[in-house]
């Protein structure tokens, strides 16, 4: 409920935010919390909460796309994989190892460093080493799936391959990548924003929590509140996608394997 | 045994060409010029034939392919090419860089194990009750907590406000107190979850039903029977960190000016130095795959069962 809450904020905050994020406004720079900026001005005058409720808008755009390409690229090609085996499996293993084998954060700085900061590439870049997260865990699940005798069943009774996996496989598999991909909602909104914290993602003036909190980095003494909110602002997003997922995978998943929560 | 570790080397090669390809790709495709790059970054304004000549003298004139298999042939014998910011070559920059981002990484993974085995113990073995659900709080809190953000306001509170630690720098050994404590607090609060959660699991398990029922005391099956088994997958996960370790090292040697390869990146990527670049993406994967083969290593030696099956 609560994410359902946080999703609407983010989608209504240019209209509720009570000022233009990008207006800047040099008299009131660097003001503390007050009646008018509710939470504090930054160096340049903007307002803090406009800031950061567009920041919700733009960091949420980016961590669901980027959670829904990984998903569908990984499930697609891992299910594929595991369904048919043979050289489809073999190449896309390959694949998955290449990826692999790059430490996640690493090559997303490589591709960012390169290509240029910016908000596309650095999903592009995340998206490219954490699609194979999917595709394992669907091609093993196909894989289990293949042998079971409602498959045989369906050969039987004339099924061509398209609609085996559409009507068996892909609804056995899809609840445990669905608690997958929610629980990496929160994991993934903390990459993107590690890596524009760095400087690599969302440029200025766009707003984006990481990236606020490099700015306020610099005022930590005099403004600490400009670091402060942003980073509050993520971690209780970041808990309430966490909450979410979890709540999810007890709904949705009686196995809890490969987790091992009990 | 050692057919496994050569077939797992030998593994690592293609991964590696994979790699360095991609990353060499991505250098040439993108915009700049390395030349010009290189010039500009010693401070002078380059005129377009100091530009050329320099260009011929790079090879860079030369087809994609054959750059590519130049650099590589120099890869082999060591020569990682010359950083165009800090005019010196790439190895050394990167070796004198790597002690200092392995102390980090070194000293986060040795706090976190001992803080989330005894933590995730306790909880394990108080489920349910009020101590674990504390624990379970917090860890669950841990995890949600982001980098830069938990590192600076520890920075704040303790070396700001408090005055207690440095803020910055290698300078003594209370330097990497705070660092090591950020990656420890976000590593921890997941390690604590698995822990308990593997441990749980075994407890379930038949053998340790019957050990009990042969009367032997719990702390000895604890102890002897269960951890054993659980060391085997909180390994595995160990290794896996290390890749993590290495990316959050990354902001954390960034936020204290530690001077570690993570930053050495960092500035490379601003200054667009591409050999640094490459130098780095090149030794952080060799080491990453290092380490996993010898997690496997260890994991081939922990537990007799994955001798029965074949390789990984």
């Amino acid at each position: 409920m609560l994410a359902f809450g946080l999703v609407a904020i983010g989608i209504l905050a240019p209209y509720i935010a009570p000022h233009d994020p990008l207006k800047t406004d040099m008299m009131n720079s660097l003001k503390g919390p007050n009646s008018i900026f509710p939470l504090g001005t930054d160096q340049l005058g903007r307002d803090l909460l406009s800031r950061i409720l567009n920041g919700a808008l733009n960091s949420l755009k980016m961590t669901f796309s980027l959670v829904i390409i990984i998903f569908i690229v990984g499930t697609v090609l891992g299910t594929l994989a595991g369904y048919f085996g043979g050289i489809i499996d073999t190449i896309v293993m390959r694949f998955c190892d290449i990826f692999l084998a790059f430490p996640g954060i690493i090559f997303a700085i490589a591709v960012a460093g390169v290509l240029g900061p910016s908000s596309i590439n650095t999903v592009i870049a995340l998206a490219v080493v954490n699609w194979p997260k999917y595709a394992r865990l669907s091609r093993g699940l196909a894989m289990s799936i293949r042998k079971k005798d409602y498959i045989k069943a369906a050969k039987m009774g004339g099924a061509n391959e398209y609609q085996i996996i559409m009507r068996y496989v892909l609804p056995n598999i899809i609840p445990s990548l669905i608690v997958t991909a929610t629980m990496d909602i929160g994991t993934m909104l903390l990459e993107i924003s590690s890596l524009s914290f760095l400087g690599l993602g969302a440029q200025p003036p766009t707003p984006e929590w990481g990236y606020m909190i490099n700015e306020g980095r610099t005022y930590i003494q005099t403004a600490p509140w400009l670091m402060i909110y942003p980073g509050i602002a993520m971690f209780i997003t970041v808990t309430i996608f966490n909450l979410l997922g979890e709540n999810i995978r007890d709904i949705l998943d009686p196995n809890k394997q490969y987790e091992g929560e009990i | 045994m050692g057919k496994y570790i050569i077939h797992r080397l030998i593994h690592l090669i293609p991964v590696l060409f994979g790699i360095t390809f991609l990353t060499f790709a991505l250098t040439y495709l993108s915009p700049g010029d390395p030349a010009e790059l290189m010039l500009s970054a010693t401070g002078i304004t380059p005129s377009p034939e100091l530009i050329q000549q320099v260009r011929g003298e790079l090879g860079l004139n030369k087809p994609f392919l054959i750059q590519y298999l130049n650099w590589l042939t120099s890869v082999f014998g060591g020569d990682f090419g010359i950083s165009y910011k800090y005019s010196k070559p790439v190895l050394d920059l990167i070796l004198r860089a790597l002690p200092a981002t392995f102390k980090l990484a070194g000293m986060t993974i040795l706090m976190t194990m001992i803080i989330s085995l005894p933590i995730g113990i306790l909880s394990a073995l108080h489920r349910n009750k009020l101590l674990d659900n504390i624990i379970r709080v917090i860890s669950f809190l841990g995890i949600s907590l982001p980098a830069p953000w938990i590192a600076i306001i520890l920075m704040y509170i303790f070396s700001l406000k408090l005055k207690l630690l440095p803020v910055m720098g290698n300078t003594n050994w209370t330097s990497i107190i705070l660092p090591s404590a950020s990656m420890t607090i976000l590593l921890a609060s997941r390690y604590i979850r698995q822990v308990r959660a593997y441990i749980l699991e075994e407890i379930s398990q038949d053998y340790v039903i019957g050990a009990r029922a042969r009367g032997i005391n719990d702390r000895a099956v604890l102890l002897k029977h269960v951890l054993r088994s659980t060391l085997v997958p909180i390994i595995t996960q160990l290794g896996l960190s290390f890749g993590v370790l290495l990316g959050g090292a990354v902001i954390i040697e960034t936020i204290f000016s530690w001077p570690g390869v993570g930053k050495l990146a960092i500035e490379a990527i601003f200054t667009r130095d591409y050999p640094l670049i490459q130098g780095y993406v090149v030794w952080m994967t060799i080491i990453y795959m290092l380490i996993n083969i010898l997690v496997d290593i260890s994991y081939y030696i922990l537990d007799p069962r994955m001798r029965l099956e074949k390789g990984a």
